[in-house]
């Protein structure tokens, strides 16, 4: 069921955008390749569809084992910073070390999205860290990285051009190359996190409870948030920070899996690309001609959702 | 801890429970003097005033410190002038080319930036003291934000003249602090409930400037962007009357709830009992607060953390709890006239927003103070 809806997503991802075809030309440009106009244009969005697959699916995931391991229904890789850390990072290396391929940079995301990973987990005290703690603590970082991100923008005219892409996250410089070199990345951490569901599910007990059924606390710790890590390292290299996905999804498969974690994480690799592919759709039909960030159309719809999460009462028990 | 001694106070009930609570409070400061408060009483006839000696003592120093800053800062730039020969420019008494420099030029940026800094070091102490949150500033909360959405707005889909566009962006943060005081309300406001709700607004608010911006035409986005920066670049008396005007009707009005601002910290049971009338109390310093901060980024953009940093830099100097609103005041307009000059002795005239700077320093700070809250065990 989920996954018809996906493919159906996916469809629509590439039959929909800024240069409207007809169903049979989009037909003709995935089967039948010949080089023209429209073939083009399909091949283009094949990309940035796949692209928009593997870095939903990667976001989800990483919002979800985020949630299960600090328990804390607030979690997501956007709002915990660490998605602005990869970026911050990545920035540093254009700027500063002139890298400029993917395959250089992707290295710096990973060390960005660790490092503020650690540092969140630090601020918010890694026992008895609250939503709030941490929440904050995401912002605090975000803000700092923010204002670092916009001096270089400006004391550095050059690099503005470049670099515009990454404080908003976007699909749109999506090619094939970048697809293959982030998924080796993505399909490693997808791997390690859909592997954790079980202990994970232990520790959502309690540390004692856990520890009693046979959970190495500290080892699931550390590859949750390696998981996470990479998952997200590897979608901001790809497409910028993206914020909300990892935070939507996870409570919406919730509500029909309930709290079984191995139910949770595959629901929410199948159902967040559906959302960053549906969101990437609207961004591309309301801004005609010109293109809405997927980043900016996720933190329209996500906030709400934040709100909401918020405002509610198991949350508000803060 | 000995309890605070009060002195020409009656010792009425409600003095009791103020002490206690404002003891309770010093306990948990890491700032707080050892021995209670240095208050001095003055009595003419019937009326006394309890004077705070050091809280005084460092407003003064402020003041001196911002205008200092203000006269070197008005010197600096392409035509340095001496400190000497501006205060005499100021007093009427320079030669023509030096006045239009000074009054034409330098005095409204200068102005812009004290004024800017004043209003944010109230709003954000105000925001602070209302959500009881060295964290709940307009910052955090995506008030700036807001009221950066409401000027983009005229600016790119109207092309609007200055003053409308500082219409909008009052009326952009009247309208997202409404929303975020709406949303957060449940049984009365609860103030980390305020400040979580303030961050998803703040994100779905810099989303839709994001799309502004994208579309927008090239002129008007350029305009927007350089507005966006945060910055006292180029700005005139046209910017400072409307501050100037909101300033003198709002800072009174705050000033004359300030009482009631110390009751409502103690919690919203306590201040009722106290006879504070609570959910308006709030709602008329938010607004003000809002509009406050509304102002001060009409007049110079988003200038980012002198709002979350002026309060709390006030209170340490100031060792006294409560919401220290004309030591905030005073510290945010030195801070931003500061910083201004520092970013233009260290880059070059006009070469890096003061709002640049102020965002990686007051960033660094925050988290900072989100350490030293959590070893406090306060969040």
């Amino acid at each position: 069921m989920s996954l018809a809806v996906l493919v159906l997503v996916a469809l629509a991802s590439i039959a929909i955008g800024a240069k409207e075809l007809s169903l049979e030309q989009v037909w003709h440009g995935l089967f039948k390749d010949s080089g023209s106009y429209g073939d083009v244009v399909v091949g283009e969005r094949l990309s940035r569809t796949v692209l928009g697959l593997l870095v939903g699916a990667a976001l989800g995931l990483a919002g979800a084992v985020l949630q299960a391991l600090t328990r804390n229904p607030l979690a997501d890789p956007g709002l915990l910073g660490i998605n602005a850390g990869a970026s911050a990072a990545v920035v540093t290396a254009i700027t500063f070390f002139g890298v400029t391929s993917l395959n250089g940079y992707v290295w710096f995301a990973f060390a960005g999205a660790a490092a503020v990973g650690a540092l969140v987990h630090f601020l918010g005290g890694s026992r008895g860290a609250t939503p709030v703690r941490l929440a904050l603590a995401g912002t605090a970082i975000s803000a700092a990285l923010y204002g670092y991100l916009q001096a270089v923008m400006i004391m550095d005219e050059a690099a503005l051009g470049k670099m515009r892409f990454w404080t908003v996250g976007s699909l749109a410089s999506a090619t094939t190359s970048t697809v293959w070199q982030v998924l080796p990345f993505l399909v490693a951490g997808t791997v390690l996190a859909l592997g954790l569901a079980r202990p994970l599910n232990a520790m959502a007990m309690g540390d004692d409870t856990a520890r009693a059924l046979g959970a190495h606390l500290g080892r699931t710790r550390a590859l949750s948030m390696a998981a996470a890590t990479v998952l997200c390292g590897a979608a901001t290299a790809a497409c910028g920070p993206i914020v909300f996905v990892g935070l939507m999804v996870p409570h919406v498969v919730r509500s029909f899996t309930g709290p079984d974690l191995r139910w949770i994480l595959p629901y929410a690799t199948v159902l967040s690309p559906v959302l960053l592919l549906g969101a990437d759709v609207v961004g591309r039909v309301v801004a005609r001609p010109a293109e809405l960030q997927v980043g900016i159309v996720t933190a329209v719809l996500g906030g709400p959702v934040f709100i909401f999460l918020v405002r509610r009462r198991r949350t508000a028990q803060l | 801890m000995k309890a605070p001694r009060n002195q020409g106070a009656r010792a009425g009930q409600a003095e009791q429970v103020e002490q206690a609570a404002r003891a309770e409070q010093a306990q948990r400061l890491p700032a707080a003097p050892a021995g209670g408060f240095r208050g001095r009483t003055l009595r003419t006839g019937g009326l006394s005033v309890r004077v705070d000696v050091r809280a005084s003592a460092v407003v003064v120093l402020l003041l001196v410190a911002a205008l200092a800053a203000s006269v070197v800062l008005i010197g600096t730039g392409d035509f340095p002038i001496p400190a000497a020969d501006v205060v005499r420019t100021l007093l009427g008494g320079g030669d023509a080319g030096q006045e239009f420099i000074v009054n034409e030029l330098r005095l409204p940026r200068v102005l812009v930036g004290l004024l800017v800094g004043a209003s944010l070091g109230l709003g954000g102490a105000l925001f602070q003291a209302i959500s009881r949150n060295p964290l709940g500033s307009p910052d955090v909360l995506g008030l700036g934000q807001g009221a950066t959405a409401g000027a983009l707005v005229v600016i790119v889909l109207f092309s609007g003249t200055a003053r409308q566009v500082t219409a909008g962006a009052l009326a952009g943060g009247l309208v997202t602090g409404l929303a975020i005081y709406r949303l957060a309300w449940k049984r009365g406001v609860h103030g980390y409930r305020l400040v979580l709700v303030g961050i998803g607004v703040s994100a779905i608010v810099t989303a839709v400037n994001g799309y502004l911006i994208t579309k927008a035409d090239l002129v008007d986005a350029t305009r927007a962007v350089v507005w966006m920066t945060g910055s006292l670049n180029g700005r005139d008396w046209e910017q400072v009357w409307p501050l100037l005007v909101l300033c003198a009707v709002l800072v009174p009005l705050v000033l004359s709830h300030g009482r009631a601002l110390r009751t409502l910290e103690m919690g919203d049971d306590v201040a009722y009992a106290l006879g504070v009338r609570v959910e308006r109390t709030r709602l008329v310093l938010m607004v003000a607060a809002v509009l406050l901060t509304a102002a001060a980024t009409a007049a110079a953009g988003p200038v980012a953390f002198v709002a979350l940093t002026a309060p709390q830099l006030a209170r340490r100097l100031t060792r006294s709890p409560g919401p220290n609103l004309v030591p905030a005041m005073c510290m945010g307009a030195a801070l931003l006239v500061v910083a201004d000059l520092a970013s233009q002795r260290a880059f070059g005239a006009d070469q890096l927003p003061v709002g640049v700077l102020t965002g990686v320093v007051g960033g660094g700070y925050l988290l900072w103070l989100l350490v030293t809250e959590r070893k406090a065990g306060r969040i």
